[in-house]
């Protein structure tokens, strides 16, 4: 898959999310400031910036899994308030994988997938299950399906954790740092999956220091730091002509090694 | 010279290989016991010879000649030490049962409370717990019992409830029940209802495979099983008689009775089991990380959902293992029933028994052969369950 390929890709005019003048405090300690963010349906985002500052606190305040505590945040023209119908409604649309898999040890791979469908979209076993095989198909290990994940490597693990999440066809996915938990000869693995995703033209933020993945599949790549938004720009832009020293800094630390 | 050599080599390579080395090990240590034990026999033997008594059991036959107050079967003094002996393991199964049960209500209860953001919650069940926890189990027996027998009234004058209830220092008296023959009618009804619930169970289970439907399992279970037999009990006219105890003389006639020394006991084993069961049931809580909550929430699934699908079957595991030696602890830790009284197996065959007849070494094996019994039981119990719930590991 070429750059120009996936560039090319219809990306809509729709909003999907939108995050406006966002803050998030721990206590006293402001987390996120002044968070602006649009992304149209169809996007594939990849934020980047240094350790602790606040990527991972964004992504998971769009599915709620944190609170923030000022400005507004709108998935798929719902608003995420308090309101639990509310959070209900932007889970079902917004998929999540997490840096260590979190699939559910005491359940085989096949009941990993299929139980969202089944308690959440109350769909019969047969259904989920027959969905659940079709992923597993796609992310290559279908033959796993009976087993459980502590029996499985790391990089089958996160694929079945990007399964998992398909099922319920989100037609948002966040992804924190799917690779970073990964021994290097799986990293491709699980991002060739990630690449094949994209191409579906699923929106996707994706948070990866993996800089190969970002030139690859991202409309737009932006960068964190201090729990800010600092810079943002289209990812060959963003690579070879940065604006800032901060961005200019993270780029020359992360693409020395 | 060569062959010594060789010889030497053999048993390096014998002691050095790791499978072979396990197998010298086990054969060496077997032997070891076996010797230990065959001397210790043979050495019991000497001496019971020495002092004129035989080894039989035949005492057992022989008129126990002691009171005890609390057995659930007929006992007299006149019944054998046999008889004694099976009033003991009643008693110390009943205590162990009654003790497991309560201990893991109320163990569950605060472990989950101890978790509560409710600071004074929280505070109240930690202080209560390492209160508890910190003072030998004996004390709080003895505690307890005092409190029962000194601190509660005379039967004269007994704390009521509604007149039909007793508390008294010589004990909790409370109505029996006496069924009529519509009764029967009831017991029908709860049969039906269990019969229904397990019914229902995998119905539910088959529905929702099926189409996806889901029930709300747990309030139709609860209907039947208990609300159902309720109506069905007015229905038939409340077909029980209550006979309600009545002050005589002394002491209270009629009803049923809870004697102290089982009241103290039962209180004090199980509330200081449960401060350790709490504990469990906390670490095992804590133990299921937070990355599985919020990869259930992630996916969809409500809070309620999430504990009873993900939490709770993972707690559990690491809950169940402690929590065997927990329900052993109190089992054995019963046999202090005898400090206040409580006629279990110590008391029984390990004390009067043995005592009147001498026969120490009989009796003694008698007592641990029980408590062996009653352990292994529970262990094995708790280890199928354990297997049945167990991870998958690699
Ligand atoms: N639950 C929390 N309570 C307090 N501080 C937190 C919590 N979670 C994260 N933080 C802090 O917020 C900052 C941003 O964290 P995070 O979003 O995880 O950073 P990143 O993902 O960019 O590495 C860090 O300084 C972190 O220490
Ligand atoms: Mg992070």
């Amino acid at each position: 898959m070429s750059e120009a390929q996936t560039s090319k890709m219809a990306v809509s005019d729709e909003t999907v999310i939108k995050i406006h003048k966002m803050h998030k405090w721990y206590g006293s300690f402001h987390v996120l400031k002044d968070i602006n963010l649009d992304v149209k349906r169809g996007e594939r985002i990849v934020v980047c910036g240094p350790s602790g500052s606040g990527k991972s606190t964004m992504i998971r305040c769009i599915n709620r899994l944190e609170e923030h505590q000022q400005g507004d945040i709108i998935v798929d023209g719902v608003e995420l308030t308090n309101d639990l119908k509310n959070i209900d409604a932007i889970r079902r649309e917004v998929g999540m994988v997490f840096q260590h898999f979190n699939l559910f040890p005491h359940l085989t791979i096949l009941e990993n997938l299929s139980l969202a469908p089944i308690w959440v979209k109350r769909e019969p076993r047969k259904q989920a299950e027959e969905t659940a095989m079709r992923y597993l198909e796609r992310v290559k290990i279908p033959e796993q399906a009976l087993k459980y994940p502590g029996q499985l490597s790391g990089g089958q693990q996160q694929r079945v954790a990007i399964a998992r999440s398909l099922c319920m066809n989100p037609r948002i996915m966040l992804f924190d740092e799917p690779t970073s938990a990964l021994d290097p000869e799986m990293i491709k693995e699980v991002l060739d999956v990630m690449i094949e995703l994209a191409e579906e033209g699923r929106t996707m933020i994706c948070v990866t220091h993996e800089m190969g993945f970002a030139k690859t599949v991202a409309n737009r790549v932006i960068f964190m730091d201090g729990g800010e938004i600092i810079e943002q720009n289209e990812p060959n832009e963003f690579f070879d002509n940065p604006q800032h020293e901060r961005t200019q800094l993270f780029l020359s630390q992360i693409l020395a090694h | 010279m060569e062959s010594v050599e060789q010889k030497r080599n053999i048993i390096s390579t014998l002691w050095n290989d790791k499978e072979k080395r396990a197998v010298i090990i086990q054969i060496f240590s077997i032997a070891g016991l076996f010797a230990l034990v065959w001397f210790m026999i043979g050495n019991a033997i000497s001496n019971l010879d020495a002092l004129g008594k035989g080894f039989s059991f035949d005492f057992l036959f022989q008129p126990a000649s002691y009171d005890i107050n609390q057995h659930l079967i007929s006992y007299t003094s006149r019944d054998t030490h046999l008889r004694a002996t099976i009033i003991g393991i009643m008693n110390t199964a009943m205590i162990a049962v009654a003790g497991i049960i309560l201990a893991t209500v109320v163990g569950f209860t605060l472990g989950v409370l101890r978790l509560s953001k409710n600071f004074l919650i929280n505070r109240i069940v930690y202080i209560y717990i390492e209160y508890i926890r910190n003072v030998p189990v004996l004390l709080h027996i003895l505690l307890v019992h005092g409190v029962v027998v000194h601190s509660l009234p005379n039967p004269k004058a007994a704390m009521t409830f509604n007149d039909s209830f007793f508390l008294t220092k010589r004990g909790f008296f409370m109505p029996s029940p006496d069924f009529e023959s519509a009764m029967t009618v009831v017991w029908i009804a709860l049969a039906i209802g269990i019969a229904f619930t397990f019914w229902f169970r995998r119905y539910a289970k088959r529905v929702q495979d099926e189409t996806g439907k889901i029930f709300p399992v747990f309030l139709i279970s609860f209907g039947a099983v208990v609300i159902f037999p309720v109506l069905v009990y007015f229905l038939a006219g409340s077909p029980i008689t209550w006979e309600i105890p009545v002050l005589k003389g002394f002491n209270f006639k009629g009803g049923m009775v809870v004697r102290p020394e089982f009241l103290a006991l039962w209180l004090a084993l199980s509330l200081y089991t449960a401060a350790f069961i709490a504990e469990i049931v906390r670490a095992g809580i804590i133990a299921v990380s937070h990355g599985q909550t919020e990869a259930a929430y992630a996916l969809g699934l409500r809070p309620g959902r999430t504990t009873q699908l993900i939490v709770i079957p993972q707690a559990l595991r690491v809950i169940v293992p402690p929590l065997t030696s927990q329900y052993l602890n109190l089992t054995k830790n019963s046999s202090l029933a005898i400090a206040i009284g409580y006629m279990d197996i110590v008391a029984t065959i390990g004390g009067i028994s043995l005592n009147q007849t001498g026969r120490e070494m009989e009796c003694m094996i008698i007592v641990l052969a029980l408590y062996l019994i009653f352990s292994l039981s529970i262990s094995s119990v708790m280890n199928w369950y354990n297997k049945r719930i167990k991870l998958v590991e690699r």
